[in-house]
């Protein structure tokens, strides 16, 4: 398989007045095209920082990043970012907001109007189309937001704990939402979270870090039973590697 | 939308929420109402001086004469337009400033103890020295009003351009937003509601500018005719022109309510 990310020996050190901080030391892992790679670690370990490196909003003080190949900057044309929130825009549309990145890019033209139509068309959103944002509910703002993400095809998706915000119930419905389309659309893709069983249910790999400075402290590449991951929560060794994970994450 | 059926519990309802609201209209109506006839009957036996009080009957009888006088509309004209340019120079001004020191983290600190000082500062106490520089005239009037408003505008803008969630910035940099898109898709855009604040706060503040520089200096005007009034004890033609103040000042008010309604189309 190929690699589309790696990181090498990355290292990145922040500083306050006062202090000297390392978020981050020579930390290495590589993300295959078409996998889905969970990253989990204890609380303030720095896996958003890892997100914001990959992404180019960070330099990184020491290491590199390859992205397909490229020792350079990660070219931003092919990375998409999903937040917390759905953090869509109020004041648009739905499919305003879903235009939003393409007006960013400048690359709003018929063919890229079309493909975002057709996204919307096929996730079930084109009666939404001139709705505004609070007119939809928590679990459909996410949606839209993975297909604002989507809209301008991107060959790496990021996610950045995508489905905190939303309430138990919702959260597995739109886990198994995202993990479908994200797999139909055969997405790379890097998700980081807290929830060790979104971990397991959603990934080829999980990537535990240790506490800061976050370094890798195990691998581990699920083999579970089921589709969607909300079969795979039922699976058998789902619980084995519950475990595992929660151990390294408590030691 | 018309729903077909609903139910006897919800007729009730709505029933009482309508029932609720006149209400209020009516006793507002009443307070209004009782206030001017309390009036009007205590200057009619005596209880109380209408030369010093005035009375709403006499009130009404000098703004008719203002009006036949042809002097009304004038004093109006000149008190409004001196608001509206005052008012109008001052939010763009502001609005414009603030962006700057939003773009410039650098002027942002540079100048924020000088806007915290002029903010401070009662501005009525520079009316010699803008006299001076001015001269007495709608130069010195319109110069009074942007002094006032300005300063609070630029406040007002500058916080709420600052407010713009910092995730929604993080979502447009990944998206490869460089800063001028960020202002244009995201800081103005967001901070509408903040900016229909701005300008209610502005016509409070250039109402008080303009007036206050009238005081000083004019010849004409709504202000120039309080002010004479009071010197020469004719209270019917101070109570008439403050009167005026007040629906002018109200309309106003209404128009930036209604361009509200019209801009901002979301729920916030």
């Amino acid at each position: 398989m190929n690699k589309l990310l790696e990181l090498k020996n990355v290292s990145l050190t922040y500083y306050t007045l006062t202090d000297e901080i390392k978020a981050i030391e020579s930390l290495s892992f590589y993300v295959n095209e078409g996998e889905f790679v969970s990253i989990i670690g204890p609380s303030g370990c720095g896996k958003t920082t890892v997100l914001s490196l990959i992404a180019g909003i960070l330099t990184p003080t020491n290491g590199k990043i390859i992205f397909d190949g490229n020792q350079h900057n990660v070219n931003k044309e092919q990375l998409g970012y999903m937040l917390q929130k759905d953090q869509l825009f109020p004041w648009r549309t739905i499919e305003k907001n879903i235009l939003l990145p393409l007006e960013i890019k400048k690359k709003v033209n018929k063919n890229s109007i079309d493909y975002a139509n057709s996204l919307l068309d096929k996730y079930g959103l084109s009666g939404f189309k001139k709705k505004y944002p609070d007119q939809l509910s928590g679990g459909m703002r996410q949606r839209v937001a993975l297909i604002r993400t989507l809209v301008f095809n991107p060959r790496l998706l990021l996610l950045d704990e995508p489905f905190s915000a939303l309430d138990s119930q919702t959260r597995l419905q739109v886990c198994d939402d995202v993990y479908n389309i994200i797999k139909e659309q055969n997405k790379t893709t890097i998700l980081v979270t807290h929830d060790i069983s979104e971990a397991i249910s959603m990934s080829d790999k999980i990537i535990v870090l240790t506490e800061r400075p976050a370094q890798v402290k195990s691998i581990y590449k699920p083999v579970l039973d089921g589709a969607t991951p909300l079969k795979r929560r039922e699976s058998k060794n789902f619980g084995v590697y519950f475990e595992k994970i929660w151990k390294d994450l408590h030691k | 939308m018309k729903k077909e059926n609903v139910s006897k519990q919800h007729l009730l309802y709505i029933k009482k929420l309508k029932k609720e609201n006149l209400l209020v209209w009516i006793l507002r109506s009443l307070i209004l109402v009782l206030f001017l006839g309390v009036w009007e009957l205590l200057a009619r036996l005596n209880v109380i001086d209408s030369f010093i009080t005035s009375c709403p009957s006499k009130i009404a009888v000098t703004i008719y004469t203002l009006f036949a006088e042809n002097s009304l509309l004038y004093h109006i004209s000149v008190t409004l337009y001196e608001t509206l340019l005052g008012f109008l120079i001052a939010v763009v001004l502001g609005y414009g400033i603030a962006l700057l020191l939003w773009w410039s983290n650098r002027a942002k600190r540079v100048l924020e103890p000088y806007i915290v000082v002029l903010n401070s500062l009662p501005k009525i106490a520079l009316g010699p020295i803008i006299i001076v520089w001015c001269g007495s005239g709608t130069k010195a009037i319109v110069f009074m009003t942007i002094l006032i408003s300005i300063i609070v505008a630029i406040i007002t803008m500058l916080n709420g351009f600052l407010a713009i969630d910092k995730d929604k910035i993080l979502l447009l940099e990944t998206m490869g937003a460089n800063k001028l898109q960020i202002m244009q898709k995201l800081v103005i855009p967001g901070s509408l509601p903040t900016l229909i604040s701005m300008l209610k706060i502005s016509v409070g503040m250039a109402w008080i500018g303009s007036i206050m520089g009238e005081y000083l200096v004019s010849r004409a005007g709504l202000g120039y005719l309080i002010v004479y009034g009071g010197q020469v004890f004719k209270l019917d033609l101070v109570m008439a022109s403050t009167i005026i103040l007040c629906l002018l000042a109200t309309l106003m008010y209404a128009l930036v309510t209604l361009l509200e309604r019209i801009v901002i189309k979301y729920k916030q």
